[in-house]
């Protein structure tokens, strides 16, 4: 009877643990296609009005500034996943 | 040109005695080691590994050039080739290194739990590795043909033995370190040359900011080149020409063919713990976006550079360089007009000046008149770059046939000293196999390499991220999608690339008005996808449930530890 209270348990921490990383994607993949597909592509020609320094902005978020985000992204990730697994007492080792 | 070879010669062999030294010191003793250098490599060096296995010939030499004659298209290759990594560290890389098998038709095979998810997988992971291998051997026979002057094919032999050396000998320990050298090596010629052009054309060293910075002459570099291109009757350079849904579909079909591509994935079965491979994908992209940010940089500078020097100009006071590149054909001037002036325009009919896109990299260091021994750097830095994604590919190929073909499906029995040896044996029959395509390469390599990612985005990718994120994926219906997707990229390619069904290559051109939605055969992947996923899960719906203990191991490699053994 406990063990199968404390299975329950243990799955149930698993399922909160899983929907927290899901939201964390969620709201990183936003991001992610914002700053390309939205910025870089669909709405460049709009952003191009504005300049920045010599860059257009719309041309500078795709040769640029998409790639300087996505990396912030995984390194924000990371952050979260760790504190995440931390949290929920995931740790490897 | 002498001094420059003499640099090259002594860089080339100081480098190549690098990777050989590595390979002895890391020889690989069990098959754990040879197929994921046992597991226990830093994230540090498994970031700059990926990054060198990543960047390849193509990333090294021909990007910054594609990009100077594509403009603002250019930012397909630079946001596909680096947003793929955001889905590989979120989506991919963290489950699979839980997962902790050797391969990616591994986890197909047993996530879907059948031998014909599996051969589908190895397939698939065979096409996508010998089509882009053959490019690479190519380009190291190109970088020595140019640099030191020999035969192509001798550059491919060499080349292969070299990699031949420390494949074989060392697995994916040996690969591993030689990588972390040649990221090393392949950076620093890609960025000193860049940093010294930047210098030279706006005072600024960065050359991210450079490029957006004010020319000598207080006009801001962007802006002038906008003008100079318009005024030869190019597209203004940071507008472009394809369309936006075309840029939208190629620049999906590049990210998520990244985050397919098994030579990539298996880089992250290295790593000793779920945190370490989300790590090290960051890393890896932090490696990787220094030479992309710096590449759209590198193409204004040597874009603005090339008209300023030659356009216009009377050919017989052109600068040395012109006529050294003209013996590789690589540059080429025609007379149309008989005025001796070169005329560059956009109009073919009144163009006079050839220029092969893959110069813009090559040459750059000479049309900037840059010291002898950057020229050689960025030699050693291309033949970094080429073998580096070569021996990665390799691998890919030896424990495909090895580990996923011998061990797993045709003789379960072999003994791991026996399957090491096979792993061997594959990788030297990889070698000579892409050594031949290196020699006598097909007519469609570059082709072929947009099919590469096609392929990684129709087949693998929705079948990994479903097994991972819906665990009641059964195999009916994922097998049916790699299936469907797979064809019908194939079938886009052989359509519109090849033009097969309308009579060759000849009809291409004219078939471009039929591309549904508008999409090029580049762009294609990201319909092949959506049709997987698509096909998979209609499937899905109407077939048997997936059984108890897969659903468990899903649940199990969701999690980094600990709660994960219990369902076992």
């Amino acid at each position: 009877m406990s063990t199968e209270k404390s299975q329950t348990k243990a799955a149930d921490k698993a399922d909160r643990y899983w929907k927290t990383n899901l939201r964390y994607l969620a709201i990183l993949l936003s991001i992610w296609f914002v700053v390309s597909y939205g910025a870089g592509i669909l709405f460049r020609e709009s952003l191009d009005t504005i300049e920045i320094g010599g860059f257009p902005l719309g041309f500078w978020f795709a040769q640029q500034g998409s790639i300087y985000v996505f990396v912030i992204l995984i390194f924000v990730y990371v952050r979260l996943m760790n504190r995440l697994d931390s949290q929920y007492g995931f740790e490897e080792d | 040109m002498e001094n420059v070879q003499i640099w090259t010669y002594v860089l080339v062999g100081i480098t190549f005695s690098v990777y050989i030294g590595i390979a002895i010191w890391s020889r690989a003793g069990s098959t754990k080691e040879f197929y994921v250098a046992g597991g226990g490599v830093s994230p540090l060096a498994n970031g700059m590994a990926t990054a060198a296995d990543w960047m390849s010939a193509a990333s090294f030499i021909s990007m910054a050039g594609l990009i100077s004659f594509m403009g603002y298209d250019g930012a397909v290759y630079l946001m596909g080739w680096t947003g793929g990594y955001v889905l590989l560290a979120l989506l991919l890389a963290p489950y699979l290194r839980k997962f902790g098998k050797f391969t990616v038709p591994d986890f197909i095979g047993e996530r879907y739990y059948s031998n014909t998810a599996r051969i589908v997988a190895v397939l698939c992971a065979l096409l996508v590795s010998f089509t882009y291998v053959a490019g690479q051997m190519r380009g190291v026979g190109v970088v020595f043909s140019r640099f030191l002057e020999v035969d192509i094919n001798t550059g491919v032999v060499i080349g292969m033995v070299i990699v031949l050396f420390y494949a074989v000998l060392g697995g994916m320990k040996g690969i591993t370190y030689t990588q972390v050298a040649q990221y090393c090596i392949l950076i620093f010629a890609f960025m000193v040359p860049a940093i010294f052009i930047s210098i030279q054309m706006t005072g600024n060293p960065i050359p991210q900011l450079g490029m957006g910075s004010k020319g000598t002459d207080g006009v801001y570099l962007l802006e002038k080149l906008n003008g100079l291109s318009a005024q030869l009757g190019f597209a203004e350079y940071t507008q472009g020409t394809k369309s936006v849904i075309d840029v939208f579909a190629i620049t999906a079909a590049l990210m998520v063919g990244t985050a397919g591509l098994p030579h990539v994935i298996v880089r992250f079965f290295t790593v000793k713990r779920v945190r370490d491979a989300r790590k090290s994908a960051g890393l890896a992209l932090l490696f990787i976006a220094i030479l992309y940010t710096t590449a759209p940089a590198v193409a204004v500078f040597a874009r603005t550079n090339l008209i300023n020097t030659v356009s216009g100009k009377e050919y017989s006071r052109l600068p040395e360089w012109f006529s050294n590149w003209e013996k590789t054909g690589l540059l080429a001037f025609e007379d149309k007009n008989g005025d001796g002036l070169v005329h560059y325009a956009a109009d073919p009919q009144k163009n006079e000046l050839h220029v092969d896109r893959d110069i813009m990299v090559l040459a750059n260091p000479e049309i900037a008149a840059l010291p002898a021994w950057v020229i050689a750097l960025v030699a050693s830095g291309g033949l970094a770059a080429a073998l580096s994604t070569a021996a990665g590919l390799l691998l890919v190929i030896s424990a495909s046939v090895s580990h996923d073909l011998i061990k797993k499906i045709f003789n379960p029995n072999i003994t791991e000293k026996q399957e090491l040896i096979a792993a061997r044996i594959s990788a030297i029959g990889a070698v000579c196999v892409a050594g031949y395509f290196g020699i006598n390469p097909p007519g469609f390599v570059a082709a072929v390499v947009a099919l590469a990612f096609g392929l990684g985005a129709a087949s693998f990718f929705p079948a990994i991220v479903l097994g991972i994120f819906y665990k009641k994926m059964n195999k009916e219906g994922a097998i049916t999608g790699m299936v469907v997707g797979t064809s019908l990229m194939l079938f886009y390619m052989l359509k519109f690339k090849f033009g097969l069904f309308d009579g060759g290559k000849i009809a291409v051109e004219g078939l471009k008005s039929q591309w549904w939605f508008g999409i090029s055969p580049e762009g294609f992947g990201t319909i092949a996808m959506l049709v997987n996923f698509t096909v998979s899960l209609v499937v899905n719906r109407f077939t048997k449930d997936v059984p108890e203990n897969v659903q468990a191991m899903v649940e199990n490699i969701r999690i980094p530890s600990g709660a994960g053994e219990a369902t076992h």
